[in-house]
C-alpha cells in the first residue's frame, strides 16, 4: 500500500504537461521545500557538534585596550575562546578580500565598523555559547568614526586602515571609463545639459536563511568537510587551500540547500574561518550559524553609490552624452565580490540602452566605519546602480524638455540594426530588440489611457504617477581573457553521465540559492538528448562531487553552466550517435536525430533510442571502432562575451496627497532574455526581482547614526515587502536569443531587481510633478515623499 | 537564531497561582501573554527575566469579550484576532476593528493580547491610543486585591505602566455612551509595521447632532500615549464639520510630541497627527449618523 508518506516525493509533481526539454513545469525541488524538508546548513546535526558564536564589536570604531577571556573560559560548558591574538600566532587575524584588500578576522589592533568580530566562544550547545559571550570583558578606547562617505576624505579625518602600511587617508580606489574629453566637448556644445544628485542608499540581501557553517575536520583522514552557505562552493574551496594553507584535496565544501543569497553567500566570512580554525583545534565538528541582527549588520551589504549624474541632449530629444561622478562608500574593508578588473563591477553599463556619442565615468572610492561589502544584492554587478542612474536622468531629461519620458526613450534607444552594439564605455552588447519590447510594455500597461486617466485625476488634485524604465542587463560573467576573481578564471565546468538504463546525472559547478537549477538544468540536456527532466539527476553544490566553477551569482548559472549543460549534453550525443550508427548499422552520416532517437534517414522503421544506445553503450559486444565504453562526457565552457538581457517596465503609483503613503498600484514587466527554458521559472525570478525593486525604492536602507551604530539591525527596522505592497505582476516577453550563446539563452536572476527601482521612482516622481520635483532619492517613505511635497527632498544620508 | 539567556518557566494554572508565581521573584519575573513582545526582547537580550510566568492556560478565565449594556469588559488574555473578529465589539466600538486590521500580522495576531500590548507599554502600540480614546479602565489584581486605573494613569512612561511586581492586569473595561462612534487611522511604512503616526478618535454627538464629547489617542508620537488635551473643549456643543476636525487636527498636531527617526521627521509625524486625527473624526461622525 501507498500512503502519502511513503511515496517518492517526486510523484507528487503534478505537470499537466511534462516537457521533454524546455517548457513550462513545475519544479522537481518544490516537493521538499513546500513541505519544509529541505536541509539547511543549521539541520545539519554531527555527533559531539559544538556550537561557536561571535562577539562582535559594539563600537564602530575603537582601539582595543584588553581582551580578558578567563571568565568565560571558566563556563563550565565552554570548550575554548579564541581572540584576534591567538589567530594573530596562527598567522590567520586577516584574510583577504574578495576585492585584494584584506580584512580582520578577528580585531586585534582596532574595530572598524560596529558588529565587526572580536572573539569566538565554542561551547557545547548554542545557548552557553551566547551565554558565554557576555563573560568576556574587552575594554576600548572609542575613536571619532567615518560615518558620511562625503567626509572620508577630509584631511582631519581619522584614518580606519592603519593597518596598511603607509596609509595616511580612506582612499580605496580611483576608478575611470569612457572618454572625459569628448564627453566633454559634447556636453561643451549640446543644447540642454542636466544634472542630478542621486543617491542609492545601502540596502542588505536580507536572505531567508542567514549565513552559516559546520566544519569538521577528521583527524584521521586529514580531511577537512565544510558545510556552507556559499554560492560558490568551488571558489571557497580554493580561497581555502591558498588562505589557510589546507591542501586542496582534503578539503571538501558542501553547500546544502540554501535559503536565498543574493550575494550575500558570495564572500568568505570571518565566522567561516574561525569554526574551521576551531574544528582544527579541537577536533569536534562545529557549527556557527549567525543570528538575524549580525546577518544584517555585519555581512555584504549593497550600493551605497552617491552619484552626480549630467545629460546632455539637443531640445527635440536626443540623447548626446552621459557622465558620472561616483563616490562609493567601501565600508571599513573592501570586500566587493566583482571580477578583479571592474572594481566598479560592470557599473560601465551606465550608458543605458541608448545610443550615445559619449561618456564619461569617474568613481572614487572610499573606507568609512560601516560593514564591508559592497556588491551583494541582485545588483549584477552594480549594473542596478548603472541602470538607476540613467533611467532616473533620462526621465530628469525628459522634465527639462517637456517630453513624454516613453517618447524621449524610444526616439534614443538603440536600433536593432547596430547590434552587436558597442557602448561608449567599450561593453559590446550582443543582441536586442529595444524598441519593439518598449512598445509591447506600453500596450500591455494602456499607455495613452493611464496618461488620459491621470490628467483627469491631476485636475481632481489626485497624485497618479507613471513610471518607466528601459534597462540593459550585462550577465553570465565571463570571458577568461578579461575576467577572474582572485586569479580564478569565471569559467564553469560541467560533467554529464548517462547511467545504462538511460538516466543521466549531470554535474554542476555552480550552486542553486532558490532560483530552481535542478529544473533548469534538468530541462536543458533534456531538450539536447531527449531524455524527461524527472530521468535527469542534478548535482551540485558538493566539491567533491563537481566539476570546478565559480558559482552563481550576477546571473551567471544560466548564461554559463547552462551552456556547459548544452554542450556536454550534445557531447554525449555526438558520441551516441557514432554508437548508434554500429547498431543501426549505417553511417553517421546516414542518421537523422530526432529528440530521443537517431533514425535511419529516408527508413522510418529503422531507429534506436537513446536510451537504446546508453544500454549498448555499456553492455557486451564491440562498440564501434576508436569509441569507448560508457556515455559520459565533461566540458569547461569559456564564454565568449557576456549575454545582454532588457526589458521594458512600467509602473503606476497613487500618492496619498494627506500622508505621502505610496500604492503601487500597477505593474506591467516585459523581460527578454532570449530563449527560454521554463517560462515559470522565469516568471518566478521577474516576480521576486520585481518585489525586491519595490523594497528598495519604498522601504529598504540600512541606515547609521553619527556615531556610526547601525539603526537597521532587525526586521523591525529594516523592512523587506510583503504582499501586501506589491501588485499583481502583469509579466510579458519578446524572444531576442543571444547569438554567441549555445542555447541562446541570457541570464534573468536579476533583471527585475535591475529595472524595477527606477520604474517606481520615476512613477513617484511623476506623480509628484505637480510640486515641482524633479528628484527625490529612495527609499521613497511616506515621511520621505511627504518631505519631497512641502519642497524639500532630502538625500537618504 | 537569536537565543535568550537562562530563565526559569512556570504555567499557571490560575490567576492566583500566576499572582503567587510573580510575587515570589519580584521585579525579576515576568508574566508572558502572546509573547510577541516580550520573546523579542528576551533573544535581543534586551529583558532577561529570571522566571517567565506563562499565562496562556489561563484563556478560559481571562480571554473574552462582554459587551453588556454599561460598558464592554474585555479580558486581558484575549488575543487580537479575537478583538478582529468581534462583531459585538465592533458594533459598539468600530475602531478596535480598525485597529486591529492593521496590527502586525495574522500570525502575530492569532497569539498576541490586548493585555500584553497595552503592558508593554511600547509609545507605538496601536491598542493604547484605542483604548485611551475610548476612556478604559484597567483592572489590575495583585495578592492585596483588585483595583482599577483608568488609562490617563496607566502609563507612567515609555515600556512603564501602574501594573507593580506581583500584580496582573486581568480586564479592560469600556464604558458605553449613547450616539457616539469611533475611527482608527493609521500610517504605517509597510504592512504589519508599527504605525509612524495613529490617530483613534471617539465622538458622541447630542440630540440636536453637535459634539457632545470627543476624545482623541495618538500612537507614536510621544513618550507615552495620552488622550489629547483640549480637543473636546474646543469641539463640544459645535457642528461636526471640517472646521472642527481641522482644529481638532491642529490641537493634537500642537500637542504631540514626535522624535524624528527612520519612520518620519518630527514635521511629518506633527502633520500625521493633523491629518489622522481628521480623518479618523470624519469617519466617526459618518459612523455616528449612520447609526442614526
Ligand atoms: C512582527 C510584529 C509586528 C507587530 N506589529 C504591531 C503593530 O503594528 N501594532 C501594535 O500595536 N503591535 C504590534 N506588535 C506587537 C503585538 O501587538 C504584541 O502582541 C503585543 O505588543 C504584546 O502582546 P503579547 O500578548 O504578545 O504580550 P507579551 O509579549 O506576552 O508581553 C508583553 C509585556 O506585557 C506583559 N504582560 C503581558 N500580559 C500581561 C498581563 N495580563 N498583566 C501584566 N503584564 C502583562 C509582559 O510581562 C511583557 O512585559 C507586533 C509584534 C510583532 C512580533
Amino acid at each position: 500500500m501507498t500512503t502519502l508518506g511513503t511515496r517518492p516525493l517526486d510523484s507528487f509533481v503534478d505537470n499537466d504537461q511534462k516537457p521533454v526539454g524546455y517548457g513550462r513545469m513545475l519544479r522537481k525541488e518544490d516537493p521538499r521545500f513546500v513541505r519544509g524538508l529541505g536541509h539547511y546548513c543549521d539541520d545539519i546535526q554531527l555527533p559531539g557538534m559544538l556550537h561557536m558564536a561571535i562577539l562582535r564589536s559594539p563600537f564602530a570604531h575603537a582601539r582595543i585596550v584588553s581582551v580578558d577571556t578567563s571568565r568565560a573560559l571558566a563556563h563550565p560548558k565552554v570548550k575554548a575562546v579564541v581572540t584576534g591574538a591567538d589567530l594573530a600566532e596562527k598567522g590567520l587575524a586577516w584574510m583577504p578580500t574578495l576585492s585584494n584588500d584584506v580584512q580582520a578576522v578577528l580585531a586585534t589592533d582596532k574595530v572598524r565598523f560596529q558588529g565587526q568580530e572580536v572573539a569566538v566562544v565554542v561551547a557545547e550547545d548554542r545557548y552557553s555559547a551566547r551565554d558565554a559571550l557576555e563573560l568576556i570583558d574587552v575594554r576600548y578606547d572609542p575613536l571619532p568614526p567615518v560615518v558620511d562617505a562625503r567626509h572620508a576624505l577630509d584631511p582631519d579625518a581619522p584614518v580606519i586602515r592603519d593597518d596598511l602600511e603607509g596609509k595616511a587617508d580612506n582612499h580605496c580606489f580611483d576608478w575611470e571609463t569612457g572618454d572625459a574629453a569628448a564627453t566633454q566637448a559634447v556636453f561643451d556644445r549640446a543644447e540642454v545639459v542636466v544634472s542630478q544628485d542621486i543617491v542609492y542608499p545601502r540596502v542588505h540581501p536580507a536572505p531567508m536563511e542567514t549565513c552559516g557553517c559546520v566544519a569538521d575536520y577528521d583527524r584521521v583522514s586529514g580531511k577537512l568537510t565544510l558545510w556552507t552557505t556559499s554560492q560558490a562552493p568551488h571558489a571557497h574551496r580554493t580561497l581555502y587551500a591558498l588562505v589557510a594553507g589546507l591542501p586542496e584535496h582534503k578539503i571538501r565544501v558542501v553547500s546544502p540547500d540554501i535559503g536565498g543569497g543574493f550575494g550575500n553567500k558570495v564572500p568568505i566570512y570571518p565566522g567561516y574561518v574561525c569554526a574551521i580554525v576551531a574544528s582544527l583545534v579541537l577536533h569536534k565538528p562545529v557549527k556557527w550559524m549567525e543570528d538575524r541582527s549580525e546577518n544584517l549588520i555585519s555581512t555584504g551589504f549593497a550600493r551605497d553609490y552617491l552619484m552626480r549624474g549630467e545629460i546632455a541632449a539637443t531640445r527635440d530629444g536626443k540623447i548626446l552624452a552621459v557622465r558620472t561622478n561616483v563616490l562609493a562608500d567601501h565600508g571599513a574593508f573592501n570586500g566587493t565580490a566583482a571580477p578583479v578588473k571592474y572594481p566598479a563591477g560592470f557599473f560601465g553599463v551606465f550608458t543605458g540602452s541608448y545610443d550615445l556619442e559619449a561618456a564619461y565615468c569617474h568613481m572614487t572610492a572610499v573606507y568609512t566605519n560601516k560593514a564591508p561589502g559592497g556588491v551583494a544584492y541582485a545588483c549584477s554587478f552594480r549594473i542596478t546602480e548603472a541602470v538607476y542612474l540613467v533611467e532616473r536622468m533620462v526621465d530628469v531629461l525628459a522634465r527639462e524638455l517637456d517630453m513624454d519620458p516613453a517618447e524621449l526613450r524610444l526616439r534614443n534607444l538603440i536600433r536593432p540594426d547596430q547590434f552587436p552594439y558597442t557602448t561608449k564605455t567599450g561593453w559590446v552588447y550582443d543582441s536586442g530588440e529595444y524598441e519593439r519590447a518598449l512598445r509591447l510594455s506600453m500596450e500591455t500597461a494602456g499607455y495613452a489611457e493611464l496618461r488620459k486617466e491621470q490628467a483627469e485625476r491631476r485636475a481632481r488634485g489626485e497624485l497618479m504617477g507613471i513610471g518607466l524604465s528601459f534597462f540593459t542587463e550585462a550577465v553570465g560573467a565571463g570571458p577568461r581573457k578579461d575576467m577572474d576573481i582572485l586569479g580564478l578564471g569565471m569559467a564553469d565546468g560541467c560533467e554529464l553521465t548517462v547511467h545504462p538504463t538511460g538516466k543521466a546525472v549531470v554535474r554542476l559547478s555552480v550552486q542553486t540559492q532558490g532560483q530552481g537549477h535542478e529544473t533548469t538544468f534538468a530541462q536543458i540536456v533534456a531538450e539536447e538528448l531527449g531524455i524527461p527532466p524527472a530521468d535527469i539527476e542534478v548535482v551540485h553544490g558538493d566539491t567533491d562531487q563537481t566539476p570546478f566553477g565559480l558559482g552563481t551569482y550576477g546571473s551567471r548559472s544560466t548564461p554559463v553552466s547552462g551552456a556547459a549543460a548544452a554542450m556536454v549534453a550534445r557531447k554525449v550525443r555526438d558520441k551516441a550517435r557514432i554508437i548508434a550508427s554500429g547498431m543501426l548499422e549505417v553511417s553517421v552520416a546516414d542518421l537523422e536525430w530526432e529528440k530521443g532517437a537517431f533514425g535511419v534517414k529516408g527508413d522510418p522503421t529503422r531507429s534506436v533510442t537513446i536510451q537504446d544506445v546508453a544500454m549498448r553503450s555499456y553492455g557486451a559486444g564491440d562498440l564501434p571502432e576508436g569509441v569507448e565504453g560508457g556515455l559520459q562526457a565533461e566540458v569547461c565552457y569559456n564564454p565568449e562575451n557576456l549575454t545582454y538581457p532588457f526589458g521594458a517596465y512600467i509602473c503606476v503609483v497613487d500618492v496619498d496627497p494627506g500622508t505621502g503613503a505610496v500604492k503601487v498600484r500597477k505593474f506591467v514587466a516585459i523581460d527578454d532574455c532570449g530563449t527560454r527554458i521554463n517560462e515559470m521559472i522565469i516568471e518566478g525570478q521577474v516576480h521576486g526581482g520585481l518585489t525586491d525593486g519595490v523594497g528598495m525604492a519604498l522601504m529598504e536602507m540600512i541606515a547609521f547614526d553619527e556615531d556610526g551604530n547601525c539603526l537597521s539591525a532587525s526586521l523591525m527596522d529594516y523592512l523587506i515587502p510583503t504582499a501586501l505592497e506589491v501588485p499583481d505582476w502583469r509579466t510579458g516577453h519578446t524572444v531576442t536569443p543571444s547569438p554567441h550563446h549555445p542555447i541562446g539563452a541570457k541570464g534573468i536572476g536579476e533583471s527585475a531587481t535591475v529595472g524595477s527601482p527606477p520604474a517606481v521612482v520615476n512613477a513617484i516622481v511623476d506623480a509628484l510633478a505637480p510640486f515641482g520635483i524633479r528628484h527625490a532619492d529612495m527609499p521613497l517613505t511616506p515621511s520621505r515623499v511627504w518631505d519631497a511635497m512641502q519642497g524639500h527632498p532630502r538625500p537618504p544620508v | 537564531m537569536q537565543v535568550p539567556a537562562p530563565f526559569e518557566y512556570r504555567r499557571a494554572t490560575s490567576v492566583e497561582e500566576a499572582i503567587d508565581l510573580l510575587g515570589e521573584l519580584g521585579s525579576s519575573a515576568r508574566v508572558v501573554a502572546g509573547g510577541h513582545s516580550l520573546l523579542p526582547m528576551m533573544k535581543l537580550r534586551l529583558a532577561t527575566p529570571e522566571r517567565l510566568v506563562d499565562i496562556n492556560d489561563l484563556h478560559g478565565e481571562l480571554g473574552y469579550v462582554r459587551v453588556d449594556p454599561g460598558e464592554v469588559r474585555i479580558g486581558a488574555l484575549t488575543r487580537h484576532r479575537e478583538l478582529l473578529e468581534s462583531d459585538d465589539l465592533a458594533a459598539v466600538h468600530p475602531v478596535f476593528r480598525d485597529a486591529e486590521r492593521v496590527i502586525a500580522d495574522p500570525v502575530v495576531r492569532n497569539r498576541g493580547t490586548i493585555g500584553g500590548s497595552l503592558c508593554q507599554a511600547d509609545p507605538a502600540e496601536d491598542l493604547s491610543a484605542v483604548c485611551t480614546a475610548v476612556d478604559a479602565a484597567c483592572v489590575i489584581r495583585g495578592a492585596g486585591g483588585t483595583r482599577e486605573v483608568p488609562m490617563a494613569e496607566f502609563y507612567r512612561g515609555p515600556f512603564e505602566t501602574a501594573v507593580g511586581d506581583g500584580e496582573l492586569l486581568v480586564e479592560v473595561r469600556v464604558p458605553r455612551r449613547p450616539r457616539g462612534s469611533s475611527a482608527y487611522e493609521k500610517v504605517e511604512r509597510r504592512a504589519g509595521d508599527w504605525a509612524v503616526a495613529a490617530s483613534a478618535a471617539a465622538l458622541w454627538l447630542d440630540d440636536d447632532g453637535r459634539i457632545a464629547d470627543v476624545r482623541v489617542g495618538l500612537s507614536a508620537v510621544g513618550p507615552s500615549t495620552t488622550a489629547v488635551e483640549g480637543i473636546a473643549e474646543a469641539l463640544r456643543g459645535r457642528e461636526p464639520s471640517e472646521e472642527a476636525y481641522a482644529q481638532a487636527g491642529a490641537i493634537a498636531a500642537e500637542r504631540c510630541n514626535p522624535v524624528a527617526d527612520l519612520r518620519g521627521s518630527v514635521e511629518y509625524k506633527r502633520h500625521l497627527a493633523d491629518e489622522l486625527t481628521r480623518r479618523a473624526l470624519r469617519r466617526a461622525v459618518a459612523r455616528c449618523r449612520r447609526e442614526g
